[in-house]
């Protein structure tokens, strides 16, 4: 049977893994490879690298950071973060990405999505779609898709917009819920669920993990295909392999992590 | 020499850098001229199947690919390398394939039982050997390999089934026989497992 993902995510900012809270404020956190070495031997079933770089000309570098990253461990490698164009995807497939995540970009070009599945199929093509929770002036609340890093609401709904990118060709949707990104407070379980279930694509969650429980909840009561973390890990609150031993010990299905053989290199760490 | 056929579909760097990893040099080849020199040949590939047979065929590397299979020396698919093996594959409309082996290549159903299958299919997933390849040399039972894909090979001939796994139903994981092996998982990107698996191939 399938497993349930583990999923580890890097933002990085010119070339250098960086750690945030919420979106905004960052600290340096090391160097990409030695930060993806370190999660290869610690049992993550993917990599997800996000690149946060402000000016367009540094963004250059995600290029070699992910050819570096891709040339150290042999898992699959998600980047996200500034793919405005198809040349843009197409170079960080080229440097080793299996998948590439659209997200701004898409929402002002909905046929980058189509031009990405076309070029690279589907199962590279995966949409990053940053929502939040937004109360209305007649007090309801809607699930609104937000860009720019979250800065800017752009009225669309979040459950038309993950079916829209699934029938243009999206293979996958990463959900990041901003009102819990970096919180610790736990994934938006309720939203993550009705996009899994709006869907025929794995959805992976994003936002607000602080411990197994929580993803032992968006896994199951969820309903997501992977759980995506920064800070838990990062930070070293959590170890991936307690993460994985808990969710078995709970009846999740997943990979379990097995200890790298003796000849293999020392762990990177990058505290 | 390890050769890895460059035909435009994809990346085709993190072979490469697996096999230099494990020690054994690996080059690109883009000519049917090239193919026809290799010691041992691997197809990778992702995208879609009429795309992947039309850019074998502008270039003449099918014929010299089922050339180089009949030649006896060892062959290895990957993903698409080894749905392209098949008679057909079906999408986008139906495509005729290299028709190495007897069967086709369709996609996973969402409109049956399980209701909630996700496709692609993608993720870790266990295998199951059926039979005994030298790709699985040293490898456990029941390792956990990466799959990324929306279709699936049914060869008519089952002794051609090396590994299955699981996913809504049993499907092929991997085919096998004499020369021929070919994996619908990504060694190249199943950590030291399925660098073990490239390993038995480089040694063949």
């Amino acid at each position: 049977m399938l497993t349930k993902r583990i999923i580890p995510c890097l933002d990085v900012d010119r070339g250098r893994v960086v750690k945030g809270v919420r979106f905004f404020n960052h600290v340096d956190a090391g160097d990409p490879v030695e930060q993806a070495l370190f999660y290869d031997q610690s049992g993550a079933d993917e990599l997800v690298f996000y690149d946060i770089t402000a000016s367009h000309e540094d963004r250059r570098m995600m290029a070699d950071v992910v050819r570096r990253v891709a040339d150290s461990v042999f898992m699959p490698i998600t980047v996200g973060g500034g793919i405005r164009t198809i040349d843009d995807a197409t170079q960080l497939i080229q440097a080793g990405a299996e998948k590439v995540s659209i997200n701004s970009a898409a929402v002002q070009n909905p046929g980058l999505i189509n031009q990405i599945a076309r070029k690279f199929g589907r199962c590279a093509t995966v949409l990053g779609l940053d929502a939040n929770r937004v109360k209305r002036s007649d007090g309801l609340e809607s699930w609104e898709v937000f860009v720019n890093g979250g800065r800017v609401g752009t009225g669309r709904d979040v459950l038309a917009w993950a079916r829209e990118a699934q029938e243009r060709g999206a293979g996958e949707i990463v959900l990041n819920v901003m009102n819990s990104d970096g919180t610790l407070e736990g994934y938006d379980i309720q939203m993550t669920r009705a996009v899994s279930e709006a869907v025929r694509i794995p959805v992976v969650a994003s936002g607000g993990a602080g411990g197994p429980e929580d993803m032992l909840a968006v896994l199951t009561v969820g309903k997501a295909d992977a759980a995506l973390a920064a800070s838990i890990f990062h930070f070293r609150k959590w170890s991936i392999r307690q993460v994985k031993e808990f969710l078995a010990e709970h009846g999740v299905n997943i990979r379990p992590v097995v200890d790298p053989p003796s000849t293999s290199r020392s762990s990177g760490g990058g505290k | 020499m390890l050769a890895i056929v460059d035909y435009s579909m994809g990346n085709l760097r993190s072979v490469q850098k697996a096999f230099e990893r494990l020690g054994f040099p690996a080059c690109i080849v883009r000519s049917p001229d090239e193919v026809r020199r290799a010691d041992r040949l691997i197809l990778p590939g992702v995208g879609a199947f009429g795309d992947a047979i039309g850019a074998l065929e502008k270039t003449g590397l099918d014929r010299a690919v089922k050339e180089f299979i009949a030649t006896g020396r060892p062959f290895l698919g990957i993903c698409l390398g080894l749905q392209l093996l098949m008679e057909k594959g079906c999408e986008d409309g139906e495509h005729a394939g290299l028709g190495v082996i007897r069967g086709d290549c369709v996609r996973f159903t969402v409109d049956s039982p399980p209701w909630n299958l996700k496709v692609p299919n993608m993720g870790w997933n266990a295998i199951k050997f059926r039979s005994d390849i030298p790709l699985w040399r040293g490898i456990p039972p029941e390792s956990y390999m990466y799959f990324v894909h929306s279709y699936h090979v049914r060869p008519t001939d089952e002794s051609w089934i090396a590994a299955t796994a699981d996913y809504g139903g049993e499907f092929v994981a991997a085919i096998g026989k004499d020369n021929v092996m070919a994996t619908q998982f990504h060694p190249e990107k199943s950590q030291s497992t399925g660098q073990m698996i490239l390993r038995n191939f480089a040694e063949l």
